[in-house]
């Protein structure tokens, strides 16, 4: 199996806050990581630092085949690696001056010098993927916060990512709209595409994922397949966590 | 002493024909210097959000300069004080443009700097994400955005630089107040011409914002 992601030793500060603490972890190719862990605990920083959206402090980080220096070095690896690793992000980010479809249209168009023609083929099907084919030609705040995320899925699914990282899909979302969204990581879990998830979705973790791994102050203390890490956890800080979460 | 004024509607109406030659000049030193303004506006306003000092600090300077000394003192430096530097003369239109666009863009790039700096960070960190250089994300995602917020506050320095023209009169460009200046000088109609002048001032702005309004609902419409 190849490996898409390796971080070895990666350290990260915020200041003097040590947020991320020799952090060993790589992901398959094919494989779904579902990263759990409370808030401002390292989980949303550790996979921003995938795509160079933090920088790290030390350690080594490979994406791709592309090694990422510490201190945002190496710019140019860090440029392949966003043209290959997609992102959807808590808030969805959409473009709100461009409509559904240009949103998707956008990043092929300018980073791939996609014709227009492609790109907008792929804009449609990719809209009709995620079920909302009918509503290419609004802007985003036309939208529910459900199918925003899912056009945010469309548009990072536009550049044909080898890897998917979503820092907490669907936080934002009511809880009515949070399915809708989580089917489509489903479908995409389904065929095979490669993706580190940040959810506090224990149901969709346990589901989907091929492992959970648990982080505390920035320290990965528990990891392995959802079913042990749920039903089994080793660690007692895991413990906790889970007791506190999956009370309901 | 019983004042026994009365407005002499005659000597206003008069005075239009005269006083409109002077409404060229000043739109001419009002748009020209607002052009150049708003170039000078979008290189200084982004160098003054840059990293690197030795970009931001001359645009920092450039900007408490020209909005910390009165537009006044500007012009009359620019027309009596330059031409000893330059060893010739500037003519008064070309010191007003001047004056207008360098005033303007010292406020414009504030109205830059504040308008970008309003976009939303993930709108960047999505750009990027997706493959986009900085370039890319700044220009196809960024400025369209911030652009739009920039409308009003654009609209208004218009209508500020507009009126700062007047000041102009002092180094005699035949603007509005100029023109206005001249004719009293003959017909003695104080009152009566500086009211017309005024509703012609008035006229213009007024225009402008009609105009601004129109564009900002277009604008906003899409967004």
């Amino acid at each position: 199996m190849t490996q898409i992601v390796q971080m070895k030793g990666m350290n990260k500060y915020f200041g003097k806050l040590h947020v991320l603490k020799d952090i060993e972890l790589s992901v398959e190719q094919g494989e779904v990581v579902v990263i759990i862990g409370a808030s401002g605990s390292g989980k949303s920083t550790l996979i921003r630092c995938v795509n160079g959206l933090e920088e790290f402090e030390s350690g080594r980080l490979e994406v791709d085949g592309q090694a990422l220096a510490p201190k945002g070095g190496n710019q140019q690896a860090l440029a392949e690696i966003r043209k290959e690793v997609g992102m959807v992000f808590q808030q969805f980010n959409l473009f709100p001056h461009l409509t559904v479809k240009k949103n998707i249209m956008l990043a092929p168009m300018k980073v791939k010098s996609t014709s227009q023609v492609v790109a907008n083929a792929t804009a449609e099907r990719l809209l009709e993927r995620v079920g909302i084919g009918s509503q290419a030609d609004k802007y985003p705040s036309q939208l529910s916060g459900g199918q925003q995320q899912r056009v945010a899925i469309a548009r990072a699914l536009a550049m044909e990512p080898r890897l998917m990282l979503f820092d907490e899909p669907t936080s934002a979302l009511d809880p009515e709209m949070i399915g809708e969204v989580l089917d489509v990581m489903r479908e995409l879990a389904k065929e095979g595409m490669t993706m580190m998830v940040v959810t506090h979705e224990m149901g969709f973790a346990r589901e989907v994922a091929d492992r959970v791994i648990y982080i505390h102050e920035g320290q990965i203390v528990e990891e392995g397949k959802p079913d042990d890490v749920f039903d089994n956890p080793q660690n007692e800080r895991t413990q906790a966590f889970l007791s506190r979460v999956l009370v309901r | 002493m019983e004042s026994q004024f009365q407005f002499d509607w005659q000597a206003a109406i008069n005075s239009i024909p005269f006083l409109i030659k002077g409404i060229p000049y000043t739109l001419m030193i009002s748009f020209g210097g607002l052009l150049i303004g708003f170039a000078l506006g979008i290189i200084f306003g982004l160098l003054s959000i840059n990293k690197k000092w030795f970009l931001k600090w001359p645009a920092t300077a450039y900007i408490e300069i020209f909005r910390g000394t009165p537009i006044l003192v500007q012009v009359l430096f620019i027309f009596y004080g330059l031409p000893d530097l330059i060893g010739g003369p500037i003519d008064p239109l070309t010191a007003g443009i001047a004056a207008i666009a360098l005033n303007s863009g010292a406020y414009i790039s504030e109205v830059v700097r504040g308008g970008v700096q309003s976009i939303d960070k993930g709108q960047s960190e999505a750009g990027l994400s997706l493959g986009l250089s900085r370039t890319q994300t700044f220009w196809s995602i960024i400025w369209p955005q911030a652009f739009r917020r920039m409308i009003p506050p654009l609209g208004n320095q218009a209508i500020v630089s507009i009126k700062d023209t007047s000041l102009f009169s002092v180094i005699g460009v035949g603007e509005l107040v100029r023109q206005g200046q001249v004719y009293i000088a003959s017909t003695f109609t104080a009152f009566e011409v500086y009211f017309v002048v005024a509703v012609m001032y008035l006229a213009i702005t007024l225009s402008l914002s009609l105009i601004l309004r129109l564009v900002e609902r277009r604008g906003l419409a899409s967004v």
